[in-house]
């Protein structure tokens, strides 16, 4: 497993894909927090990160389907996913070996950004006037939904060959089970299902744990959602053998 | 016996690719697997290194059952997939180094080092992947595959596509790895055969139609050259 692991590392950083992801997450957000006059902190007045932890699952949703796309598709376009599973490692070390790859990436993307909150602290009327909490909540969320996205790109990826139909799968995912699910509660006959349908999105989790309360029914909804991902792209991968 | 095949059946679909063979290598020796394209050659070293699972029947490698113990047969395979997969970006030594890590070799610069002068890599060793000519990257396929010094030598049509002088060179290495581990290639070289091979085994829509020491074989069909017992043997239906 640490084997994959490094050598996706090492993948990400030889193809320029991790230094593009990390400069883009960052221009945007930058672009987003500091120069756009809709959502800047200067214009706003309030010292608080909220526009960009609402912007971040948005720029997520496109980089991260962006990271794990070529994760298998490309492996089995190139038959060197043939070279990977006659190897003595099982297809559940080749899936989290690459999972937890994408995830440090997503950490990495994010642990620049904490200057923003180091600004926003100085820039506090009185000095460092923040809800820390709220900051510190929102990056545990943001990386949770992160690890979520992750697993849904890994699993478009392995349904085929093709890189640009796993991209545009995992965006659709991540979409449908970030704000979908809030949608779906609005439809009139749904109704009754509301709070139900709510709970499946992400949005609502996220939500809850921005607030700065780490409450136990999120961090389950977030592994659970990983596990199950990974264990489809599992089975995806295992249906060479059926 | 390091491979022994009894009764593989492989079925895909209605298509039957591999169709009840059995057969047996062991070490000291190459063995050629020959048969036209589709009969069944890559399908049978595929279930080999339990890329995918035959239908019925049973393999065993190095007495480990491929069904039964998949990571113990892998540990003793090396094996160069048809068409040579590699991954182009990386560089040669850090493609090498990444099957280090993958099968835990303790000593990875000295196995390393070995290899490259075994392949013949000395000079582009410092390259990427996806600079190297069709037969380094061959070579590049074939280090990969003998790095952790298995005892078992799967090679799908490992001299496909190189020049002359490169065939040579993969051949006189095949030829040393065989004098003491087990080897399977296939082809549908026959000079290929003539050259490396101690047994050989034909192998037609699936079916094993010939199967023995090469001399034997040519024993058996007096005064005519392999390739003409090639064509007979699987152009009969």
């Amino acid at each position: 497993m640490l084997a994959i692991f490094y050598k996706e590392i090492g993948s990400f950083f030889s193809s320029l894909v991790a230094y593009i992801t990390i400069a883009a997450f960052l221009v945007i957000t930058g672009l987003f927090l500091w120069v756009f006059p809709e959502s800047s902190i200067l214009d706003y007045g309030y010292a608080g990160l909220d526009s960009f932890f609402n912007i971040a699952p948005y720029i997520f949703m496109f980089l991260i389907p962006a990271i794990t796309m070529r994760s298998f598709a490309e492996e089995r376009k190139d038959g060197t996913f043939e070279l990977l599973a006659t190897r003595p490692v099982t297809d559940y070390d080749i899936v989290v070996g690459k999972f937890l790859a994408s995830v440090a990436i997503i950490m990495l993307t994010l642990i620049p950004t904490f200057i923003y909150y180091i600004t926003v602290f100085q820039l506090g009327v009185t000095k460092g006037n923040v809800d820390t909490g709220a900051v510190i909540g929102s990056y545990i969320g943001l990386f949770l939904l992160g690890s979520v996205f992750v697993s849904l790109g890994l699993f478009a990826s392995s349904l085929g060959k093709n890189q640009v139909i796993a991209f545009t799968i995992a965006v659709f995912l991540c979409f449908l089970f970030f704000s979908g699910f809030d949608s779906f509660s609005q439809i009139l006959s749904l109704q009754s299902f509301s709070s139900f349908l709510t709970g499946l999105g992400i949005n609502q989790h996220y939500q809850s744990i921005s607030r700065g309360v780490l409450d136990t029914r999120d961090l389950i909804y977030f592994l659970s959602f990983c596990a199950l991902f990974i264990l489809l792209t599992k089975t995806i991968l295992g249906s060479r053998k059926w | 016996m390091s491979i022994s095949v009894s009764n593989l059946y492989k079925d895909y679909g209605q298509q039957k690719a591999v169709n009840g063979i059995s057969f047996e290598a062991s070490a000291g020796k190459v063995l050629g697997f020959l048969g036209p394209n589709g009969a069944g050659k890559s399908t049978t070293m595929k279930i080999l290194t339990c890329f995918i699972p035959q239908t019925s029947g049973s393999a065993r490698v190095c007495g480990f059952d491929v069904t039964e113990a998949p990571m113990e047969v892998r540990k003793n395979i090396g094996y160069l997939p048809e068409n040579n997969p590699l991954y182009l970006e990386m560089y040669v030594r850090e493609a090498l180094e990444f099957i280090c890590n993958i099968h835990q070799i303790p000593e990875k610069k000295a196995r390393i080092k070995e290899v490259i002068a075994l392949t013949g890599l000395g000079e582009e060793q410092y390259k990427k992947i996806s600079a190297l000519s069709k037969g380094y990257r061959q070579r590049v396929g074939l280090a990969q595959a003998i790095l952790p010094d298995p005892q078992v030598l799967i090679l799908d049509e490992p001299t496909s596509g190189l020049d002359p002088n490169q065939v040579l060179g993969i051949r006189s290495l095949i030829r040393d790895l065989g004098k003491t581990k087990t080897v399977i290639l296939s082809t549908h070289i026959m000079q290929e055969v003539e050259a490396v091979c101690d047994q050989v085994i034909i192998i037609n829509k699936g079916k094993i139609v010939a199967n023995g020491e090469l001399n034997e074989l040519k024993m058996e069909y007096p005064g005519r050259s392999l390739e003409e017992i090639f064509i007979e043997l699987t152009s009969a239906n």
